[in-house]
């Protein structure tokens, strides 16, 4: 299996302490975590909303593919932005 | 993400909504910290407000879309109804941060926060070592019980903040400090450096640590920082630097009534914990709606934007970065809190801050010395 594949079949799951919610006063998702708070894109809010601790990357990049089929490039922008994620400590990858 | 903050130059533009809520739901203590940022005369302020009267303020600010909420004091474990109120606040939809001394917690209450639906618990420390903790917190046995506590936080798996005040008396300690956090779990280390408002501000000549203690802090700090990062460890220290040793303020909250909305114990509410001080009106929430009180009262609209800015600030190409710093610090040393914080060294009051400085280089008071924040002597202090 190549490394790429291996990167597909991971398990994103946010970090505990780490909250992700819609927020209608600033209209738009959020993480929240100790003392603090990241307002997210819309991209980052509809990869974050998917990451349940069960769906794998390859599910999440399916699932984005479906719902926006005129986009370009999602998996490698999911996978920029797990990697992204992970470096910040907001999520693991099982 | 949001198109307001950068196009607000001379008009006054809505504010956006509160993003943070303080909730002081005491200023009641065991502990006596000689740094405490509560009031001087705590001892005189008003009732407190009832759980009913902070769950309607809970709802409100949330309205409003406040999201995280520190539950803080005083000691806010002295609130019998702490549990009752993070229910309510879980249920609001808040992110739940519980700021205490980690006195008067213990297993089962902690288990019944995290039932309720607590997510983070911040615990402050004074000292690496015991018997400077336990002096500087006015009280026998606090560090042990500090420790235990922290513990039981983690191993219920809840996020965990240590939060050490930072002063001449610990500083160089700052070593065994970070490593007994870290030996501790924390998830973060606020290394906060000593702000001089309230009791610290009594304090100052005995608190305020010397460049050369800074600098290596700072430098220890930064060692620790790469062997973190060496080893992927998730563990965030946070060193706040002191502003006195600064040469231009701190973006105090990000600006007066801009993100920050703080309710003292007996219902004022205020732009910032230390502001009541000020000679300003501040509104209550037995009396106002917060909707009422973040956007339309006299006392939180009175250094938004920028129009309220003498000079220097007026014409300062780095407002819009420090807002002018803190309206606090600037009433507390000229006298004025619309003058521009005097830790800037274009403020004409800056000889203020260089004198501190001066004082605390040749005259530091010794720690035993420190008044220490308790009961008495704010009586005391309100009856001047």
């Amino acid at each position: 299996m190549s490394a790429h594949d291996e990167r597909l079949d991971r398990v994103p799951a946010l970090r505990r302490g780490f909250r992700f919610q819609w927020e209608p006063a600033q209209g738009c998702h959020v993480l929240l975590y100790p003392e603090g708070m990241v307002r997210l894109n819309d991209s980052a809010g509809a990869i974050l909303e998917r990451v349940d601790g069960r769906r794998s990357v390859a599910a999440i990049v399916d699932e984005l593919a479906r719902r926006f089929p005129e986009a370009a490039g999602i998996e490698a922008d999911v996978l920029e932005f797990l990697e992204v994620a992970r470096e910040r400590f907001w999520i693991e990858l099982r | 993400m949001n198109a307001s903050g950068s196009s607000c130059a001379e008009s006054a533009v809505a504010p956006g909504p509160p993003l943070w809520l303080l909730a002081e739901l005491t200023y009641r203590c065991p502990l006596q910290c000689p740094y405490c940022s509560n009031p001087l005369d705590f001892a005189g302020q008003g009732e407190e407000l009832s759980t009913a009267q902070w769950i309607e303020a809970l709802r409100q600010a949330r309205e409003l879309g406040a999201a995280q909420l520190g539950f803080s004091g005083g000691e806010p474990l002295l609130r019998r109804d702490l549990v009752e109120l993070i229910r309510a606040a879980h249920e609001l939809g808040y992110y739940t941060n519980l700021i205490t001394s980690g006195i008067g917690l213990g297993e089962a209450r902690l288990n019944a926060f995290v039932a309720a639906g607590l997510d983070h618990v911040q615990i402050s420390l004074q000292a690496a070592d015991e018997a400077l903790n336990d002096r500087l917190a006015g009280s026998r046995r606090a560090f042990a019980r500090k420790l235990a506590m922290a513990r039981a936080v983690k191993a219920r798996g809840l996020p965990m903040v240590l939060n050490v005040v930072v002063h001449r008396h610990n500083i160089d300690d700052i070593d065994r400090i970070i490593e007994l956090c870290l030996e501790l779990e924390a998830d973060a280390v606020e290394l906060a450096t000593c702000q001089f408002y309230g009791w610290a501000r009594l304090n100052r000549a005995g608190l305020l640590p010397s460049r050369e203690q800074l600098t290596r802090a700072e430098r220890i700090t930064g060692e620790w920082r790469a062997k973190l990062a060496a080893r992927r460890h998730p563990c965030r220290l946070i060193f706040v630097v002191p502003d006195y040793h600064e040469e231009r303020p701190k973006a105090c909250l990000h600006g007066w009534g801009s993100l920050f909305l703080a309710i003292a114990p007996d219902g004022t509410a205020l732009p910032c914990h230390s502001a009541r001080q000020l000679p300003l009106e501040f509104p209550n929430v037995r009396e106002h709606g917060l909707k009422h009180i973040w956007y339309d009262s006299p006392a939180f609209n009175r250094y938004r934007g920028f129009d309220w800015m003498p000079e220097p600030c007026r014409s300062c190409a780095e407002r819009e970065r420090d807002f002018g710093g803190c309206r606090c610090q600037a009433f507390l040393l000229s006298g004025d809190a619309g003058n521009a914080d005097p830790v800037c060294s274009k403020s004409p009051y800056h000889d203020k801050i260089l004198a501190a400085r001066r004082e605390a280089e040749r005259s530091p008071s010794a720690a035993d010395r420190l008044i220490l924040r308790n009961a008495r002597t704010s009586r005391l202090i309100a009856r001047g």
